[in-house]
């Protein structure tokens, strides 16, 4: 306990400079939506204590917003205000609202009918009894709503992180993504103590005496202002280009981390879910991306991968790994598998995975046309000489290179061929191998080297470098501990990239990280 | 000075006020009495357009109210509600400031009326700065009057002002009521279920029933010349004592013969009522009370069983007129 202690402070000292922002970021996105919420709310308040046959339309409506989950809001948001802070915003503000309306409501309403009287008798306009008597003695009950509302919306906040908005939740859903505790813990526990911080400043607010609510009545516009603006703190800094990166992106040692460690790289990044990104670099919204470096929308929205001249990116070269039982029972299955070595480069991936997840062409389509291009392809024997049982992980890539094993396998050998696609992620896809429940499946060295073994870092950093080393060691390892055989790579290299628009980078003239670095330094 | 001409307000069917005329003049003080729900209140509330007639008129010093903004009449009506309306996040000082501030007067000027209306109410200046909260019953409905009296209307309309007190508290404050020289001159219109407040503080009392003025007059006429059995009822369970607080010395003053006993110096006046006299015997040693006559300067050394005596004959005169 003591070392999880102790781990969750050295992340947090580590990633104070991120954690400040996210922070700002996050008070800001709660006041700014609570100030609009105010804006709106107060005097909609007001106007059904006036027109009481309004109450129920308008309390109707607030509540209905209210119980719309919060991530179905923020998706209703992204086609009408699209990603980033505004859609973000305007979520909150209807959450925030009917605490606001309902206690306005309840407030005024509650005033008791004598003081009314007497402040309609003695001649007070409506706006001087509005002013002077309705909304002072309203206000404890409108503060206690005001309070509902900031309590919520620090909540509610923390998923603006899905769709760029920024706050706590990209620690939280980050570490979520990493499994990574110390990151989930970094959001959360800030994010509660906002809570819980905002709460208790509030309550005392509301129990102050009346003379001192008519100070904190015009005190607290500013203080909401005040905190709305420290939104926009962390985006003035951080110069010209603004990157977009995935949470997992974000937390990773071959991510941001080893690029702010070993190229000193430092951009303003706003944290971004991956299906949006591409398109948000496309539209100029981004200018750098993590990416895939064989994903498909490389090719569709012109962008280019910057050299890893560090290396900081461990190689994730792929190839089929298969249980030595299923060699030993198909005897013409490694000699099938390789016809597939070396003949994809990263480029032809891209190619292919551009044709599956952008013009949706099916991966067998995609799959025969590239045998037939390379002269691989012969129509299946239809033999029954056994069943050989294909896995694959839940995305493009790898139903592309499952349909063309099966297509090898068929056309080349007696064998048939089940194919389990979509399994999940790498541990459901081991786990069936381990468990024989599946023959082989196409595995990255990156991913076999981190994930699988998870190899101290002395060995990770000796051999990251080197695609040779790295596919070695990890062939060793599996053979001795699992007894699985790594056959020869497929030939490309999918790994954590860099992106830029092409037209940019060679405007730029950025080829390298560590020349988007130096780009970077000298503009500030 | 007010007059009310044919007055009436429906709600839908229900016929809150209906047909009302009455007039008060200048420096009156007249009590609309009656049961709950008998109109009372909302004829009060007509005369400042808290509720607005749906029929008749009204008009003050000769003035149509319908044809004034609202809010410019009501400053020039002082208001004092049974539940004395004191905001309760203001101080004793802001809560009397109310009108005067509305008026734009200067801060000094308010100042000024406040300190003075608070001696003659009986408050110390210590409250100026306390909230509603922190005083009596009493002591919130002397604010209540003061705020309704500093800005100096002419008019006063009071809705049960002393409802919600003690009985030994409103007692009191009637007695300070009647003492009150702000209050002699002005022209108050007052509502009230309790017919011995009607009867101490009003020169004229109208009583009410379903929406419908029963009879107006004086005390005396209430009780001595009632137009119907309404009426009569109304007063019946009182009736002993409302006649005894109605009837003053001075009624009495020819039927009563002196004995010419001075046996000591304690002079009452013969504006007091029988109720005063009576109590005079109440509390002294002697046979005798000394009534003395401000009009004649005359004085009379009066015996109980004189003045009991003269009290029979005068009832019996009046009910037989």
């Amino acid at each position: 306990m003591n070392e999880q202690q102790q781990t969750l402070l050295d992340f947090m000292r580590q990633q104070s400079d991120k954690l400040f922002s996210q922070t700002l970021e996050h008070i800001g996105l709660t006041f700014i939506s609570l100030l609009i919420a105010v804006i709106i709310g107060l005097p909609l308040g007001i106007i059904i204590a006036r027109k009481k046959q309004l109450s129920g339309t308008v309390l109707g409506i607030a509540g209905v917003l209210q119980t719309i989950p919060s991530i179905a809001l923020l998706g209703f948001m992204i086609p009408v205000l699209g990603i980033g802070p505004k859609p973000a915003i305007v979520a909150l503000l209807l959450y925030a609202l009917l605490p606001i309306i309902r206690n306005t409501y309840t407030g005024i309403t509650g005033v008791d009918a004598s003081v009314k009287e007497a402040a309609v008798a003695m001649g007070m306009s409506k706006w001087q009894i509005l002013k002077q008597v309705e909304l002072p003695l309203a206000m404890p009950v409108i503060l206690a709503g005001i309070r509902t509302a900031t309590v919520i919306n620090v909540g509610v906040a923390t998923l603006a992180s899905y769709i760029a908005a920024g706050g706590l939740g990209e620690f939280i859903f980050g570490g979520i993504s990493l499994n990574n505790t110390n990151m989930i813990l970094a959001g959360a526990i800030p994010a509660a103590l906002l809570a819980v911080l905002f709460d208790f400043l509030l309550s005392r607010v509301q129990k102050l005496n009346f003379r001192k609510v008519r100070v904190g009545t015009y005190a607290l516009p500013v203080v909401i202002l005040l905190l709305a603006s420290f939104y926009f703190i962390p985006s003035a800094y951080g110069g010209k280009l603004t990157a977009g990166f995935t949470p997992e992106f974000m937390g990773r040692q071959d991510g941001n981390l080893g690029l702010r460690e070993k190229y000193g790289l430092k951009i303003h990044t706003i944290v971004i879910n991956d299906a949006v990104m591409y398109k948000a670099a496309y539209e100029e919204e981004l200018d750098v991306i993590s990416g895939y470096s064989t994903d498909g929308r490389l090719k569709a929205y012109n962008l280019v991968v910057l050299e890893d001249d560090k290396h900081i990116f461990p190689p994730y070269y792929a190839a089929p790994i298969v249980s030595e039982a299923a060699l030993a029972k198909f005897p013409e299955l490694e000699k099938t598998l390789n016809l597939l070595a070396g003949t994809i480069t990263d480029s032809i991936m891209t190619e292919l995975n551009y044709r599956t997840d952008y013009l949706h062409q099916t991966p067998e389509r995609v799959a025969k046309d590239f045998l037939e291009s390379k002269n691989l392809y012969k129509p299946a024997r239809n033999g029954k000489a056994g069943i050989i049982r294909i896995g694959s992980k839940i995305f493009g890539e790898q139903y592309i290179l499952a349909n063309m094993y099966a297509m090898l396998i068929k056309g080349y050998t007696n064998y048939d061929v089940s194919t389990k696609t979509g399994l999940g992620g790498t541990k459901i896809c081991f786990d069936a191998l381990t468990n024989n429940q599946i023959d082989f499946y196409p595995e990255y060295t990156g991913t076999g080297l981190l994930a699988i073994l998870q190899a101290p870092t002395q060995t990770v950093n000796k051999l990251i470098s080197d695609k040779e080393r790295t596919y070695n060691y990890v062939k060793a390892e599996f053979n001795k501990r699992y007894g699985i055989k790594w056959l020869t790579p497929i030939g490309f290299n999918n790994a954590y990239a860099l992106m830029m628009r092409q037209k940019q980078a060679q405007q730029l003239n950025v080829k390298t990280i560590t020349e988007l670095k130096n780009h970077l330094d000298s503009n500030k | 000075m007010i007059k009310a001409d044919n007055l009436s307000k429906h709600f839908g069917a229900v016929k809150a006020v209906d047909n009302v005329s009455f007039e008060v003049a200048e420096g009156e003080t007249m009590v609309l009495l009656g049961t709950s729900g008998c109109g009372k209140t909302t004829t009060l509330k007509m005369l400042n357009r808290l509720i607005e007639p749906s029929g008749g008129s009204i008009s003050i010093n000769g003035k149509d109210v319908a044809s004034q903004a609202p809010e410019e009449l009501r400053r020039g009506i002082g208001y004092v509600l049974q539940n004395n309306g004191l905001f309760p996040h203001y101080t004793v000082a802001e809560n009397i400031a109310i009108v005067p501030n509305l008026l734009k007067w200067d801060k000094a000027k308010t100042q000024k009326h406040t300190t003075e209306l608070l001696e003659k109410l009986h408050l110390s200046p210590q409250y100026l700065s306390a909230y509603p909260n922190e005083l009596s019953g009493g002591q919130q409905q002397r604010v209540g009057l003061a705020r309704a009296l500093v800005a100096d209307a002419p008019v006063l309309l009071m809705d049960e002002p002393f409802g919600a007190l003690d009985n030994v508290t409103r007692t009191r404050i009637h007695a300070e009521f009647k003492a009150l020289d702000e209050l002699k001159r002005k022209t108050i219109i007052m509502v009230t279920h309790d017919v011995q407040e009607a009867f101490t503080l009003g020169d004229r009392v109208v009583i009410m029933d379903k929406g419908r003025i029963i009879q107006q007059g004086t005390p005396q006429q209430l009780l001595f010349k009632p137009a119907n059995s309404f009426v009569s009822d109304f007063l019946k369970e009182q009736r002993l004592q409302l006649e005894l607080r109605t009837i003053k010395l001075t009624d009495l003053w020819e039927s009563l013969t002196d004995t010419g006993r001075k046996t000591h110096t304690d002079l009452l006046s013969a504006e007091e009522d029988m109720w005063t006299a009576l109590e005079g015997f109440k509390f002294t040693q002697h046979d005798n009370i000394n009534i003395i006559n401000q009009d004649s300067r005359e004085i009379k050394s009066v015996s109980f069983e004189d003045l009991m005596g003269a009290y029979n004959q005068y009832k019996k005169q009046h009910r037989h007129e």
